[in-house]
Parts: structure tokens; sequence; C-alpha cells
């Protein structure tokens, strides 16, 4: 590889944030042709390494070659005018307007919309993203976004490119069909740095990787000739904690949902068609499916949050909860955990203690009065509980990592032993070791008798804690799936919607 | 280049000493604003700081401004904290004093000397009436509170001056558009004899503690506060946001109409056009100043009515218009945000 | 029938300041940023251009210093709210207080003078056919322009990459930066023209239609032009149609007192505002119709 002059090569790249050193003397190079893998947990400070490429941040130190020539990338722009084009995470797309429009503005100059859409249909064939330029953003399926983000960069004909975790919205159909165009760019020459945490990706896509670990690389390889094993022992420093739990007989349904149809609240939203599922007591069941397919929606019918249902379309067996307020609910027994921890799983700028008060009542108020006492003591008992890292119990909630206000969210619910919990997302972004100690707090708890459902966007968390499965696409719910028969495979062409049930069928 | 970062944890010292770096801001400013109106700084700060302090007289002067703007700065903190933009505290205590004015009028000379009370409740009720629509808009008809808050301050500033020059003007008032004077049992017991200041002080002070209770204890206190801080937070606990509405718009509505009825029944003792300086709008400052807390709204309250007497002095010492009272109220507030920034933020070399 | 047509010439005198100030706030908002200054910086600007007409003896010397006094003005809110990420709608307020309190303090020099430009122009030829002429062409030429003006930045924000940027960042600040647009500057620059405008609007106010200048004489028009930018949804030629919409609410009163109708002047002088709340309260109810414009960013602060 030395006689070839790296397209891009950083060395000793250092930056640091308040509290924080985000990137340690960082080192990385990519060759043309490369697809080159940047792999490490949430916070460890890939982004922070692209937003320094892509110009968005400036380095503490260290410097970059672009094609052996010493460059300062002081902006988004110069970065585009050198070359890299970068494909964002959270899509840089503006909703009300159109295709074309959208791609008009990253262009520098003024191409005719009529030309611009021509060339927008033209590149989409020849790597296979067909996009109809005139569609307004807001109308496009997540896949399709990508696409036109996609486009918008090809467009700009770059020589890198940077995928920012391409595939966390995507099926793995989708997934695959997005690996050729990839293999094709990379064929003509275009050097791709393709980041993410998912280290089978890494393995199929990439021929080199760099590992990062709190900032720092802890390794560079060649993932084929990795195992998943050694490439998370670099990315974590240790082999991933398991949940445990044996297969085990259910008890009666407790939680069941029928046939429930309901129009979305936002214009955004999706509507559900249909929907029915039940969990039984000692059972945890799991949703999966690419986010924004309706679990949103669903999960607020069945927290209470929005309380249009129809009262017996859901219900905690015996009793209809479906018109139910939040309250009501709580008090039979249902328990919820939002996907948003800072600002709707609990106040940020508000105590732990204060934060309690969320869902908790009995014994911590007097006369309408909150006892201080009592709301520290609670507080207390689920740092201790959960192994919760804070400041103490008045500490804000904002002040709390990720994982850590994640434990005391799902503490504050389990202390109350829920007869029935429903979790969204239980470890986005939250560290491996908080990760497998909420998967086994849930897990006993289903071990204690209560019906549990997760919904979650990660099959491989869904396949180890749950007992079955339903999959959501396009506001349609599939049929149950024990999960010891079901396969990727399967579970995948469900969230790409084929084999869904038509509500005719599920109605009758 | 200087450039804003954003801090890893809001700085608790810089939210209360931002209110003191305003201060001193405002201060700054005020002496560059004498010395470009060639006036003695020193005077002209003596006015607005010493002068209103150094007897009786303008102590209890201070204290009687202070009734309405604490206790439209104490609503309007409420409101505030459950982010409810309430900006018609003007039209509520406006609204308070008419009502608590046409009961005021009702009363004759043998009526029980507790028909102030009377008063009082009118006025209550009046401003809660004024609040409430509002309240009933926003919860209703989703319509921005701001904005209708706002237009009923003008609403109520017009009732009033037909009321004076019309159905209520005092047939012998030489046509001046005022009512009728009050009789005495309808007016606020005095509390210091020799001055102006009434008993409404000690009404202030007992709501600022009874609201810093309901802030700072009661659940009620903080489901308001969970809906206005993070509503997706109150929607998930299931408190409801229209309780936010309507109980941080009326009890902001009955302080407001108390302080109309403290007003009109304390130290006018009639209805006038003018009879209140804009002290709804400048509660708005009080409050921000004072945190949204109620010991804070105290302490504002306190340098708002410096302000204010300073430029009713400076109009009689020094001859500049009473004016220049609105221009450091403004320039308090902008500089109180400026300062603000840094709690969220610090500046770094970039 | 020549009674109709000066109420109309009236009603589309009176809706010109809130025209005016409407377009600017529009071009504000579709940025992404609330501005509510803009009554302090349309009574900075009365007093301000008052005071440059008075002295110059210019009306459009007068007009152009209230535009520059408002943009001026506005820059102090793009300080704070663009610059200091404080909050808009504090900010705005702030900036009302301040720009009454310093107007009025400012003005008191001009209290009961008065300027004498020419309110009306004919338009030879046309000014004389009859009814229409009355109506529609015997008018300042600030009517006239604040039409134009709407028709131009209609169509700066519907052609142009100027208004494409625009809309861009006002919904979604965070994907402009992203691709490389300077999202302040783009706000500062919308911020400045509503400033603009809003002066425009004020001095127009002091120098032809009042013509006078009295302490707090914008009297919530500034609040208004606020409501009618929601009410017309963020569209251009709405903002046209509520400004006259409400140009005539405010003849309203004339009209009546001029019939010898026996209503306290008081009470008819809350019908703009009444009219307001109505429209407010109607317009709100459903709040898709509000949002199908709304800039998605409006009022969110934004720190790169």
């Amino acid at each position: 590889m030395t006689d070839i002059v790296p397209r891009l090569d950083l060395k000793g790249i250092s930056k640091r944030y308040p509290g924080v050193l985000a990137n340690d003397n960082v080192s990385l190079s990519v060759a043309p042709g490369e697809i080159h893998g940047l792999i490490g947990e949430n916070g460890a400070g890939k982004s922070t390494l692209m937003k320094i490429v892509y110009g968005a941040a400036r380095a503490d130190s260290g410097e970059m070659r672009w094609n052996g020539e010493r460059v300062q990338v002081a902006s988004p722009a110069q970065a585009r005018k050198l070359g890299i084009g970068m494909v964002f995470q959270n899509f840089s797309l503006f909703d009300t307007l159109t295709v074309v429009e959208n791609v008009a503005l990253a262009l520098p100059g003024s191409t005719p919309r009529a030309q611009l859409a021509q060339d927008i249909e033209a590149m989409g064939r020849r790597y296979g993203l067909p996009v109809d330029p005139g569609q307004h953003v807001y109308s496009l399926s997540v896949g399709e976004r990508q696409r036109v983000e996609i486009i918008r960069c090809l467009l700009q004909q770059p020589s890198l490119l940077i995928m920012d975790e391409p595939t966390s919205v995507l099926t793995p159909q989708a997934v695959e069909k997005l690996f050729v165009t990839l293999h094709q760019l990379s064929a003509e020459g275009v050097a791709i740095l393709y980041i993410s945490h998912k280290l089978e990706e890494v393995r199929s896509i990439c021929s080199r990787a760099t590992v990062l670990r709190g900032g720092k690389v802890t390794g560079v390889c060649d993932p084929r000739a990795e195992t998943i094993a050694s490439l998370s022992r670099l990315m974590i420093g240790a082999e991933p904690p398991r949940a445990t739990g044996e297969a085990r007989t259910a008890g009666d349904p407790l939680l069941v949902i029928d046939r429930l149809s309901m129009p979305p609240l936002e214009r955004t939203g999706k509507t559900l068609h249909s929907i029915s599922l039940s969990v039984c007591k000692g059972e945890v069941v799991g949703i999966a499916g690419v986010s924004g397919n309706g679990q949103n929606e669903l999960l607020a019918l069945i927290s209470g949050e929005d309380a249009r249902a129809p009262a017996a379309s859901i219900r905690i067996v015996p009793t209809d909860i479906g018109a139910l307020p939040v309250v009501a609910r709580r008090a039979l027994g249902l328990a919820f955990v939002p996907e948003e921890r800072l600002g709707r799983g609990a106040v940020p700028l508000m105590g732990l203690d204060l934060n309690t008060l969320l869902t908790h009542d009995k014994g911590l108020t007097r006369h309408g009065l909150i006892s201080r006492d009592a709301i520290t003591r609670l507080a207390h008992r689920i740092i201790d509980e959960f192994e919760v890292k804070a400041a103490g119990t008045a500490a804000p909630a904002k002040s709390l990592s990720g994982g850590n206000l994640q434990k005391f969210i799902v503490g504050r619910e389990l202390v109350k032993n829920p007869q029935v919990l429903v979790v969204s997302q239980p470890t986005w972004g939250v560290d491996v070791g908080a990760a497998s100690q909420i998967r086994q707090a849930i897990v006993a708890l289903r071990d204690a008798g209560s019906a549990v459902l997760v919904v979650s966007e990660e099959l491989e968390e869904l396949f180890e804690i749950c007992d079955a499965l339903y999959v959501i696409a396009n506001g349609r719910l599939s049929a149950r799936i024990a999960t010891r028969d079901a396969t990727v495979a399967q579970i995948g062409e469900l969230m790409g919607g084929s084999g869904m049930p038509e509500a005719e069928h599920a109605a009758a | 280049m200087l450039r804003l970062e954003a801090r890893p944890a809001p700085s608790t010292l810089m939210r209360y000493t931002a209110p003191l770096i305003a201060l001193a801001i405002t201060v700054v400013f005020g002496t560059f604003l004498f010395l470009a109106l060639g006036k003695s700084p020193l005077a002209g700060l003596k006015v607005f700081f010493i002068t209103p302090l150094d007897n009786l007289r303008g102590v209890s002067e201070v204290a009687l401004k202070m009734i309405p703007l604490l206790l439209c700065s104490l609503g309007l903190a409420i409101c505030y904290r459950s982010n409810i933009w309430n900006i018609g505290a003007e039209g509520q205590l406006v609204v308070g004093g008419i009502t608590a004015g046409g009961v005021a009028l009702l009363a004759s000379p043998d009526s029980a000397r507790a028909y102030f009370l009377l008063v009082l409740l009118a006025g209550i009720l009046g401003g809660m009436a004024w609040a409430s629509i509002t309240a009933f808009l926003r919860d209703r008809f989703n319509a921005n509170e701001i904005l209708v808050s706002l237009m009923l301050s003008y609403v109520g500033g017009l009732l009033l001056l037909y009321l004076v020059n019309g159905p209520w003007k005092d047939p012998k008032g030489f046509n001046f558009p005022y009512s009728k004077t009050f009789e005495a049992v309808a007016m606020v017991p005095k509390l210091l004899p020799g001055t102006r200041l009434t008993w409404g002080i000690v009404i202030a002070l007992l709501a600022l503690i009874a609201v810093w209770i309901f802030v700072a204890r009661s659940k009620a206190g903080f489901r308001l506060q969970v809906t206005g801080h993070a509503p997706l937070a109150a929607r998930f606990a299931g408190f409801s946001a229209r309780e936010g509405i309507w109980v941080s718009l009326l009890i902001s509505g009955a302080l407001a109409g108390l302080a109309g009825a403290l007003e009109v029944a304390g130290p006018l003792g009639q209805l006038t056009p003018q009879f209140s300086t804009g002290y709804g709008f400048a509660a708005i400052i009080v409050a921000w100043l004072g945190r949204l807390h109620p010991g804070g709204c105290l302490f504002a309250a306190f340098i708002m009515a410096l302000i204010y007497i300073g430029g009713e002095l400076s109009q009689s010492r020094l001859g500049l218009p009473a004016a220049i009272t609105g221009v450091f109220q403004g320039m308090l507030l902008l500089s109180l945000l400026t300062a603000d920034t840094f709690i969220h933020y610090r500046l770094r070399r970039s | 029938m020549e009674q109709l047509a000066a109420l109309i010439a009236a009603t589309l005198s009176a809706g010109t300041p809130l025209l005016l100030a409407g377009i600017g706030l529009l071009i504000n908002e579709r940025s992404g940023v609330v501005n509510l200054g803009a009554e302090g910086m349309m009574l900075i600007a009365a007093a301000a251009g008052f005071a440059v007409g008075f002295h110059s003896g210019s009306a459009t010397a007068g007009l152009l210093a209230g535009a520059a006094a408002g943009a001026l003005f506005s820059l102090l809110f793009s300080a704070l709210a663009i610059g200091l990420v404080t909050n808009q709608y504090a900010t705005g307020l702030a900036l009302t207080l301040f720009g009454a309190g310093l107007s009025a303090f400012a003005g008191l020099a001009y209290v009961g003078k008065s300027v004498p430009f020419k309110t009306t122009f004919e338009i030879p030829g046309l000014a004389d056919i009859p009814f229409l002429g009355t109506a529609f062409f015997k008018l300042h030429p600030m009517v006239y322009l604040a039409l134009l003006l709407t028709g131009v930045v209609a169509w700066v924000l519907a052609r142009t990459r100027l208004g494409l940027t625009l809309r861009a960042v006002g919904e979604s600040p965070e994907s402009a930066h992203a691709i490389g647009f300077p999202v302040r500057g783009i706000r500062v620059g919308a911020v400045a023209f509503g400033g603009a405008c809003c002066g425009l609007a004020g001095a127009y106010l002091s120098l032809i239609y009042t013509p006078l200048w009295v302490e707090g004489m914008v009297a919530g028009r500034g609040w208004i032009a606020l409501a009618l930018v929601t009410f017309a949804t963020w569209r251009p030629w709405r903002v046209a149609l509520g400004a006259y919409l409400f140009g005539s609410v405010t003849m309203i009163q004339f009209a009546l007192q001029a019939e010898g109708i026996e209503i306290a002047s008081q009470l008819l002088s809350m019908l703009p505002y009444l009219a307001t709340i109505v429209v407010l309260a109607l317009i709100s109810r459903n709040p898709a119709f509000i949002r199908i414009n709304m800039p998605a960013s409006l009022g969110k602060p934004f720190h790169p």
C-alpha cells in the first residue's frame, strides 16, 4: 500500500470538547478505491473525526493530507470543492422542498431545474438509485431519502465519500442494494469511508478498518480476516456480556390489542391498520421494524399519551384501557419506558428526585405537597439497585450519561414491579455494559411473571431477549412468530413490507 | 475570533449573578446617558438609587410601587415557568382595577368597614376573567397567547378610557376623565400614618409566600412546571397541558387583578385613565430579572420600583423627562438577556 | 358612491403600514426567526423618521431614515437572539419595551410639531376616472410601493435561489449548516430586512398617515402585523389581503362616526384588536392549516 498516495491521510488529530477529549492523536488513511471502515461505539469519537474531515469542526492539533498535499478544511463548502462528499446519518434534507430543489441547494452555480432533474434520473439509473426528482421530500420513505442524499453527493463527483451509519434506518434488503452501489463506486476509484458500529456489516463490505475507542485508535485491521469477537474486543475492550434466560412456558394473555386502526395525530405520522397482538404473563414479546413505520404511534396508544383508541381495542385483561388516561393505566400496573430519555422519560433540568414524581405518586405527596424525604429515598433506592452513576439524588437528569439515565428510567419503572412493561429502544445509544444490565433486568421482570413488550430496531437484541416477535411495517403488524422459529432473512422480508397481512384479512 | 461554546452543564453561579451584571451594565449605560444629556452622572445615579431611600416618605413610596410590580411578576413567573407567554398582565391589572372600581363606586358611607375586601375580591375576579379569555382561546382554539393577551391589554385600556370618559365620569369633576372618589370604606387601610403606603404591601408579601410554596413544594406546581419545561414528559407522566394553561393564567390574572384593585383603592382612590403606568409590562422584566423565583421577584420589584421613582424624581430634580424610566427598563432587560447567555455558554477563542 | 371610493382609498392607506411591516416580518420569519420587537422597531422608526423629515423637509429622507433606523435597531435583536442565542421571544419583547421607552424619550422634542408633506398624489389621467380615480389613483406612492414589494417578495420566495435558500434555512438550520450555508448570516439579513420594512411602516405612520409624532402612536400595529403573518400562513399575497381587511376594520369606525351613529370612539377603537383576536382564534383552530407553511424551525434557537 505504501507506493500509492492515500486519498485521505490523517495524522495525530486531537480535538477537545468541554469535559471530554473526543479525538486523541488519531491517525487514519484511505486509499483510492478502498472501502475503509471506521468502527467504534457511540461516543468513541467517530462523528467528531468526520466533522473535522468535512470542515464542520476544526482539530486542535494534527494534520490532514489530501492526495498527498497538506490541507486545512475550513468549511463544508471547501470540503466539497476538494471532492469530499458526506451522507449524513440524520439526513440533511429539507422536507418541504422537492428532490430537485434539495439537490439544487447543495450544488454550486445555477443549473436549470429541468436539466438538473435529468441529471438526477441519469445518476439514479447508473447506480441503481431510482428517485422522482419532482417529489417533495416529506413524502419519501427513509430509504428514498438516503438515495437522494447519495445522489446529491455523487452529482458533485466526489473522490471521497463519507457514509455515516448509513444502514441504521434500512431493512436488510435495502442494505444489500446499498452495498452493490458502494462496490460499484469503489470500482470506479472512489474512496469510501464507512462509519458504523455494526461489525457484521463492516466485515462484509470493508477491506480495511480503523477502530476507535474513547477517542483513541485501538487497531487497524482487515476486518474480513477478523472475527466478530476479536473486533468487538478492539471496540469495547472486552467480550460483550450476555443476558441469560432459558426457554419457558408463558401464562395467560395480559396485554391484548385487538384490531386497532388509527389515523396519526401528526401530519407526518403513520396510520395504523388493524393491529392485533398479545403479550402473556411471563413472556417478552418484541416488535421489530425500521423506525418510522408506526412504532411511536402504537406506543402512544398503549401508554395512553394518545387516548383516542376505542376502549376495548386495548386491554390489560380483564380491563378495557384504550380510552383511559395515562394515570389510570399506570394505576392498573402498566409501566412505559419511552424512546427519548431527555425531555420525555425525564425532565432534563430537574433532579432525579423530582423526576421520580413523573411516574410515582403514592407516599410521595401529602395534602398536595411534595415530601422531599420520600422522593430522595426513592431516588436513592433506584440509584442503588440499578447501579446508576450520578452525582446524587438531586443531580439534574441532563447531567447523566445516556446509559446511566436509561438505567434510572428503567429502574424507576421496575421498582414498581409492574404487571405490564412496555419498553421502546431499551438500549439505543447505551454503552455495552449498561445495555446488558438493562436486558438482564427486563428478563428478570419476565421471570417474575410480568408481561413485557419491547420495541427495538436492533434485531440482535430482539433475538436475544424475546420469546416471540412481531414485525411492524408501514403501519401494519405481522403475525406472531416464535423467536426460535424466526430467521433474520424472514424478519427482514417483513420489515420491507412484503408478506404483511392485508387489512381485510386481519380484520376478518 | 471569539465564539460561543456550550457549557457541559448550566452555570449556577452565572444564573444568580447575571441579574447583578445586568444591573451593572444598565448603570454604566445610565452614566453615559446622563453624560450625553449634559447632566452629572453622579447626581443622576444618586436620584435613582439614593434619594428615594433617604427618608421614610421615599421608602414608603418605593414600597407602594413594589405592590403592583411584585404581584404581577409573581403571576407572570408562574406563567413563564409553565411556558405560557402571558404578556397581558397590564390588561389583567387594568380590568381588575375597573371591576374593583365598579364595586367601590357602589359603596355608601355606611357600608361596613370590611367593604374594601369586596373591592379586592372584585379586582381578583376581574383579572381572572380577563385572563380566562386568553386561556379559553389558547385551550379551545390553540390561539397564540402572546398576541391574544397583548391585544386584550389594548382592549382593556380602551375600556377604561370609555368608562372614565362616559358612564363612570364624575359629574362634578369639571369634565376631567376621572370617576368619583371612592368612599373611605372602599379603600384599603393605610399601613403607615402620614404616608400613602397601604396594607397592600403585606398582602403582596403574603402572596409571595403562597406562590413560593406553590412553585417549590406543591405537586400542582410541579405538574405545571413539567408541562412548561418538557411537554412530552408531561404527556408521558399524564399531566394535563390544559391544566397548565388554565391554572397559570388564572393565578396570574388573579394576582394582576388584585394589583389593579390595590392601586385604585389604595393611593388613587378613584379610577383615572392612566392608573397603571405600565406596571404589567414592567412586571415582565421583574419576573425575568427575578429568575422566575418568588424571592428573586421581590428583589427585582425593589430595583424596578427604584427606577420608577427615580424617573419621577429626575423630572423634578434634573429636568429630565420621565420617559427615561422606560429607557432604563428596556436596557435592563436587554442586558439581562445578554448576561443570561453565559449561563449556558462561555466564550472561547477559536 | 364617491363616499365609498374615499372609503376604499382610506382602507388602502390604513392597510399600507400593516402590509409593509407584515411583508418584512414574513421574510424575517421565513428564515426561522420570530421578532416580537416589531412594535418597538416601528416606534423607533416613527420617531427617527419624523425627526429627519421635520429637519430636512423631505418626506423621502424621513422614510429612508425610518427604514435605516428599523434595520439598525433589528441588528440589536440579531446580536442577542442570533449572536448570543438568547430566547427569541424574550429578546423581541425586550426590544419592544426598549423601543417604546427610547422613542418616547427621543421623540419628546417633536410632540405637537407637524410636517407639511403631501399625503396624496394624483396619477395624471387615471385620477380623473370617476370612482376608480378616487379609490385607487389618488394615493401616496408608498401604497403602490408596498404592493410592488409584496410582488417582489412573492417572486423571490417562489422562483429564486435566494428564496430557496431562505426557506431551507427556516426549515432546518442544522441541515442548511451541514451543507455549508452561512445560516446565521442569512438570518441576520432576513431580520434586517424585517427591521427595514417595519421601519418604513413606522415612518409612513408618523410622516404621511397621521402625520405627527405622538408617544406610543404605533398603537399595536406591530403586533397586528405579527399576527397577520400567521393568519396569512406565511404567504405574501395573503398578508396583503389581511392588511387591507384590517385597514377596512380601522375605517369602519370612521365611517360609522361619519354616519352619525352614536358609539363611543373608545369602543370603536377596540375593533382592530378584537378583530385580531377573533381571526387568530378562527385560523388557529386547525393547527394543520397553520403548520402547512410554517417554517419548521420558527422561534427555535440555532447554535452551530
